[in-house]
């Protein structure tokens, strides 16, 4: 087996797995119908991700285990996502903020990883990219309306960019493995688009009446599975059914 | 060869026969959800592509397909699911989009929206009731992954539009 490989695929599966799952808490709690309806399509869409690439993952490993017992059976430590996707839901502005933050980091990284070598990644990303350019302008769109709306909207939101903002230089540290995988033109080196980033991101905080805090230090771990401890209690529910009954089909 | 022809013919017309569970005018054909139907040495290989990554009506798609061709016998086949080339509403035929009008759903307009989706570019969508193309969107995502929720001005009736992807 291929084991960088594997990982490599493996994070991109466990942000899009770890996303969905902490976005479809919002699932009949959304603050109107219009929007319960659109997170709850969102995180599907992420799910149906996470599923394609942990399949594929699980065909790499070669040990017979399928993509349900990759995203059922494994303990935090062995989830390799970015720890910005792992944080709890908070308020609506915050929910909206990180969809923002990271929706807009994603399609660059899908944009990116259209040319890659290996054939696989390559049209998982021609896939996913056209269902990710719906999560931009959904996240865009709300952050005009909150950061450019009520004195209360406005001061949540920007509230909400000042607490996550630390999270965002994760998107573009690049370690070992993301070295190995620009070698070899499988995976995206992030830095090369992080000024394209910043860009698209400050056009929209700009029009909304919002700032950008001032780069400081970035959290980091994730993506060597050093989480925050929300995850553990994430995993604790999302996989209470396999662990406490294994093998349970639907 | 013959022979082979005329399985494939009979596969794609039982195949005709599977409806999308979500939008029950639709088979599986006419969506363009299945790419490809071969016989290598006598196993028959169907190949499907999903319309949204997460659609939740693949795994019903995958048990009616091994159901109406186990009804026409063919018990040695395989179903293929392949992301590449993705999906697109393009690859609806005509037909079909007649149908999804006459159902009061707003069928996808031709030439995928991806670009003009990010240049903030609004598409004319006509109201399948009253044709108007006096429409306004209320919702980006629908009653499923693949739709929006759109108001007409003018007859006052809210209803779906299949989004161009």
């Amino acid at each position: 087996m291929n084991q960088k490989l594997f990982e490599y695929v493996l994070r991109i599966a466990d942000n899009a797995l770890i996303y969905g799952q902490r976005l479809s808490e919002w699932c009949g709690h959304g603050p109107v119908l219009e929007e319960d309806i659109a997170l709850a399509n969102t995180s599907l869409d992420y799910i149906g991700q996470a599923t394609n690439l942990l399949k594929y993952a699980a065909e790499l490993e070669g040990k017979g285990r399928t993509e349900d017992d990759i995203a059922f059976l494994r303990d935090a430590w062995d989830f390799k996502n970015l720890l910005i996707v792992e944080l709890p839901n908070n308020d609506y502005a915050y929910t909206i903020a990180r969809q923002f933050f990271f929706a807009h980091w994603y399609l660059l990284f899908l944009e990116e990883l259209q040319s890659s070598s290996n054939e696989f990644l390559k049209g998982f990303a021609e896939k996913s990219i056209k269902e990710i350019r719906y999560h931009v302008q959904h996240a865009s769109d709300w952050m005009l309306r909150l950061g450019d709306g009520t004195e209360d909207s406005h001061a949540r939101m920007q509230n909400a960019v000042n607490q996550l903002w630390e999270f965002t230089p994760e998107f573009f540290m690049m370690d070992e493995l993301d070295q190995w995988a620009i070698a070899e033109n499988i995976g995206v080196n992030c830095e090369g688009f992080k000024a394209q980033w910043r860009h698209n991101i400050e056009s929209v905080i700009t029009e909304a009446t919002l700032v950008l805090p001032p780069d400081a230090w970035g959290q980091r771990g994730g993506r060597s599975g050093k989480h925050t401890e929300y995850l553990g209690l994430m995993l604790a529910e999302m996989q209470f059914l396999q662990r406490a009954y294994p093998g349970a089909k639907w | 060869m013959l022979k082979g022809e005329l399985n494939t013919d009979l596969v794609w017309k039982q195949l005709a026969e599977v409806f999308d569970p979500e939008i029950p005018v639709l088979n599986i054909v006419d969506m363009g959800v299945v790419r490809d139907v071969q016989f290598v040495d006598e196993k028959c290989i169907v190949t499907i592509t999903p319309t949204y990554s997460g659609c939740p009506a693949m795994k019903t798609i995958e048990e009616d397909i091994r159901e109406v061709l186990e009804e026409k016998f063919i018990s040695n086949y395989e179903i293929r699911t392949v992301l590449s080339p993705p999906w697109t509403t393009d690859w609806m035929t005509d037909d079909a989009r007649e149908k999804l009008m006459q159902e009061g759903i707003s069928p996808p307009q031709k030439g995928s929206a991806d670009k003009s989706l990010l240049m903030g570019k609004v598409r004319d969508v006509k109201c399948p009731r009253c044709k108007s193309l006096n429409t306004k969107m209320i919702s980006q995502f629908g009653s499923t992954a693949c739709k929006s929720l759109y108001k007409c001005n003018d007859c006052s009736e809210p209803f779906d539009y299949f989004k161009c992807i």
